[in-house]
This record gives structure tokens, sequence and C-alpha cells, in this order.
């Protein structure tokens, strides 16, 4: 894996060249997300002035003070965690429960045929916004935070990532269980499921994801505003100005809106992502090679 | 008896997941036949008329149209291109250093935007180009006027792609490095026994051990040339870009869902889905005879 190198002054340079290339690279990904942080913690003028780089400028916890007592930011938080719990244990449950039989091959599970190709149909084909829309308005569900869950309750992409992992266990396992006389469901508990549990982490995590950073369900299937989830309520702060359609005023919104208060809102509602980001990273990585570098 | 008790779990398992698709997934599909009709809300579906294709003539007919599907095509495309390769070289370059810690640093860092909803990275990127943002600054010092990047036909593609590129070329590096530390190092080796120099081995050593990756990369990425990027674009554009920025997916939302157009939006939707379909389709044929990968 290690190239040899001979260290010849050309060999040098090459290197300080890659050093700089790659800090370039990160410092890319993490200036704007400390700038964030800095104007969180500004005074609005400067803010407002354009004045802050990677440090706060006359800093103050004033906006951060202002987001406490605002009780729809805490509300709609709130609507995304318990959005977050309800999606977990829905999803990574049907994905369980979906991904097994499927793993099966069509001699030891007759059906595995029709279900798996019902599947792929229904992961490549699809109604669109609008039907679906329709549907999730006959059952009465608009306004309801099942709206945001039911219609994705089973994400098929993991339920493919799943069921290759299970497919990856060694037979002799469940054969040997099954002359114990476990049923399938004790097979799956005892058996599949632990060792697949690094594939299940991934999925978890990126179903845990999807659901905290989705806007565009509320946007569609809940019309109170009050009832958002949080990363809608975000949205919204900046949808004015999709409606512009005068460049000057485009401008002048800008320097009216409450820069401050909108990043210390921003930085708030992306901390629960990072408290969870290290244990995603460790599993992420070994997800993305699993799911797409299959021998 | 044993065997029979397997095949009714087995049914039993995928029953709730079943039940789901059928409701959110198949019977939606059903909803299609409003490509077909004038539909009437009040009226539902049985009670709407039948206008045949008039929807999709009609969709022909609008000179917005071709400018849609132009900008749909085009966004996707560089943005598939130049994310490909920035994620190569980063993968390429990260290779080359050896302090584990910097590395792993680094990759924490720019694996992260991948993670943050548009939603949110929306203001952030408003920020960043606006009139009196830091890019306009930076050119600023190069004597360059300030440009309205956000109401500028001109700007706010290449904004579009560059900021997209900048989200994801980390997330996409992975796969790449992943496949860089399984070339053999024996090549290496090898190579530097005949007297291959830095340069001479990433050329012949490291790019072709690279290439099945990248092909496979690519070609399952074919069916992402009508995914133009919707969270992204639905986020930061104004009708005054509309003209170089407008894609099919936010046309349809904007016709289908606020303009309640319902039958135009779903002859939209379903052109693109069965444009989409047999781009997936072919990709999934294509990567299985270049490199024995199936999608499904």
């Amino acid at each position: 894996m290690s190239p040899i190198y001979v260290h010849t002054v050309k060999s040098r340079v090459a290197d300080i060249i890659i050093w700089v290339l790659l800090l370039a690279f990160t410092l890319s990904c993490l200036i704007p997300l400390v700038n964030l942080v800095a104007i969180s913690f500004s005074d609005n003028a400067a803010a407002s002035a354009n004045l802050v780089s990677i440090f706060p400028v006359n800093p103050t916890f004033s906006s951060y003070e202002k987001l406490l007592s605002d009780t729809q930011f805490w509300r709609s938080f709130m609507i995304s965690v318990e959005r977050v719990v309800l999606g977990l244990i829905v999803n990574v449950g049907l994905m369980i429960l979906t991904a097994y039989p499927l793993s099966k091959s069509s001699r030891q599970f007759r059906g595995q045929k029709i279900y798996m190709n019902l599947v792929i149909f229904a992961m490549l084909f699809s109604g669109g916004l609008i039907p679906t829309f329709m549907v999730v308005k006959e059952l009465h569900l608009l306004d309801s935070i099942w709206a945001l869950i039911l219609p994705g309750a089973v994400p098929i992409g993991n339920v493919i990532l799943l069921m290759n992992a299970f497919r990856a266990v060694p037979k002799s396992l469940e054969e040997a269980a099954k002359i114990d006389g476990a049923s399938q469901w004790r097979i799956l508990g005892r058996i599949y499921l632990p060792v697949v549990l690094p594939t299940l982490a991934t999925v978890t995590l990126f179903t845990i994801v999807g659901h905290w950073n989705d806007y565009f369900g509320a946007l569609v299937y809940i019309n109170k505003a009050a009832n958002y989830p949080l990363q809608t309520y975000i949205q919204q702060l900046s949808v004015e100005v999709q409606n512009i359609t005068d460049p000057e005023k485009l401008m002048e919104l800008a320097k009216i809106s409450d820069k401050t208060l909108n990043a210390a809102k921003i930085v708030v509602s992306t901390l629960p992502l990072l408290l969870i980001y290290p244990f995603m990273q460790k599993y992420f990585v070994s997800g993305i090679v699993v799911g797409s570098v299959k021998e | 008896m044993k065997n029979k008790k397997d095949q009714t779990a087995f049914h039993l398992m995928l029953a709730p997941g079943m039940i789901f698709l059928i409701i959110f997934s198949f019977i939606p599909m059903f909803g299609i036949v409003m490509a077909f009709q004038n539909y009437v809300p009040a009226k539902g579906i049985s009670g709407s008329s039948w206008v045949g294709l008039d929807n999709f003539k009609f969709m022909l007919q609008i000179p917005d149209s071709k400018q849609i599907f132009a900008n749909t095509i085009i966004i996707a495309l560089w943005k598939i291109v130049v994310g490909t390769i920035v994620s190569i070289v980063f993968a390429l370059l990260l290779n080359e250093i050896r302090v584990r810690f910097a590395k792993r640093f680094m990759q924490t860092v720019v694996y992260l935007p991948n993670f943050l909803s548009w939603a949110i990275l929306a203001t952030v990127v408003m920020n960043i180009f606006s009139y009196e943002g830091p890019v306009n600054a930076f050119l600023g010092w190069f004597g360059i006027d300030p440009v309205l990047f956000m109401a500028s036909n001109t700007w706010f593609r290449p904004m579009l792609i560059l900021t997209d590129v900048w989200k994801g070329f980390g997330y996409g590096s992975i796969i790449y490095l992943a496949s860089l530390t399984a070339i053999d190092p024996g090549l290496y080796e090898a190579a530097s026994m005949d007297g291959a120099n830095r340069f001479k081995k990433l050329w012949y050593v490291t790019l072709p051990g690279l290439m099945p990756t990248i092909l496979l990369v690519t070609t399952l990425n074919l069916p992402n040339v009508l995914n133009a990027g919707f969270d992204q674009i639905f986020n930061l554009y104004n009708p005054l870009v509309y003209q170089t920025a407008d894609i099919i997916d936010t046309y349809v939302y904007r016709v289908g869902l606020v303009e309640r157009q319902y039958s135009l939006g779903t002859a939209v939707g379903l052109l693109r889905s069965v444009v989409g379909i047999i781009l997936i389709l072919s990709a999934n044929k294509l990567a299985q005879k270049l490199t024995d990968y199936r999608i499904f």
C-alpha cells in the first residue's frame, strides 16, 4: 500500500503542493460552518455588516437567549425528535422484517421471487408526488405526524443493503439452529441480527439523518406551520426569497433579516447530527463499501 | 411440516411491509391515469373526463418545456462530471500523505457537509454568495465588480454546481479511498524497482487500479442525469433565475402542487419517471456487463 519514495527535492515540492491542496479542500468545508457559529455569537450590527469571519465580533449570547424564548422553534425541535423516534421504529422494524425473507433463496422460500419483483417494481416506479399526496389525503393523514413517516415506511434502498448483509451470513449457522428446532423468528433474532449488526447500525444512522433532515414532507403534507418539524421551520426562514422578482428587493431582504438569530437556529438544529456524527463515521464508511463494492 | 412453518413465518414477516407498499406505492400508481385526464378534484378520478394525450401535447408546446429539460440535463451532467473528478482527485491526494492523524481529521471534516440538509445549507450559501458577502469581497481584491449571484442567469448555475460538488465530494471520495487500499502494494514496489517516480506510479499503477471503480460509479450515475438536485435548487432559486435553473422536478412541484394543475403535473412526472426507469435498467445491465455488479 505504501509507495516507497526517494526523497528528492522534486518529491518534497510535490509533498508541499499535496498538503496545500488538501488543506484548501478541508478548509473549504470547515470555514463556512465555523463562520456560521461565529455569526451566531456576534452582535447583529457586526453580522449584518459582514464583519464576522471565523471569530465572533463583540461576542454575545444574545441570539441564544432570544432563541431560548422562541416557543415555535422548540416546538418544531420536539416534533423533529418525535418524528425521528417514530420513524426509526417503523423503518428499522419493517426493514428487518422485509429484508430477511427476501434474503432467502427461492428454494428455501417459495414466494421469494414474486415478493422481490414487487419490491423492485416499487423501487423503480412510483405514482409520483401528486397521486401519493392524494392517497395521504384520502386516508386523512394530512397534518398528522404519520404523514411524514408512513409513505416512506419501507425504505427499499436500505432493505436491499440489509438483504445483502443477511445473504452473506454463513448458512451453517442457520442449519445448526434448525436442527435444534428453532423457528424462523428465533433464527432471525438470535442468529442473523447479531451478525449483521454493523450494517444495521449503518441503515439506522441513515434513517435518523434522513428523518432529521427532511423538510419537504411537511411542506407537502402539513398545512399548519405550527406543526412543522425543525428543518421545514428553518427552510421557511429563507423562503421569502423565492417569490422575489426584483433584484433590489433581494438585496434589501438580506439586510433586514436577523442574521445572528437565524445562525443560532441553524447551529442548534445541526447539533444533534454533530452528536451522532462520530458514530456515523465509524459505520457509514463500511456501509457504503459493503453496499457498493460487492464482489 | 417444519418447512410449512417456515413458509408461514416468511409470509407473515413480509405482510406489514407489503401492506405499506400497496397503500403508498402501488395504489398511487393508479393515479397516473390523471395524466390522461382533465382531472378536477371535485369530480375525482372516475368522474373526470378523458383527454388522451392532450396533457403531453400541451407539455411539448409550452415554450418553457425545452428550457426546463435542457436545464435539468445540463446542471445534472456538470454536477456528475465535476463531482466525480473532484472526488477522485481528493482521494488521490489523501492517499499520498502518511500522517494518520491529519488524514483522519481531513476525512472527518470533508464528509460532514453531505449530512447537512439543503434547507440549512441554503442559508449558508446565500450568505456566502450574497452581494456584500465573502465571495464578492474576495472578487473585489482583484478589482472585479460584485455579482448578484442569486439573481444572475450567468452565475446561478455555476454556483449551483460548485456548491453541490462542495457538499458531496468528500462523501463521494469514500468509495475511491476504499478501492485505493485494495491495490496490491507489490505493484508499487515493482514500479519502484523499475525506477518509476511518484507521478509515473500514479499514472501506471494507481489510476489503472481505480479504473473499475470509476467505471462502476459512472455507470451507476447514469440515471442521475435526470436528477439535477431538487432540494438544492428548490431552496436556492427564485423567479429571476427560472430561465437557467428551473428543472423538471421543481416545475412538477410548482405546477402540480402549488398551482394545482394535477393532470399536467402528473403527466410531466410520468414522462420523467419512464425515462428514469429506462436509464436505471440500462445502468444495471451495463454495470453487470462491465464489472459483474448488480444493483438488484
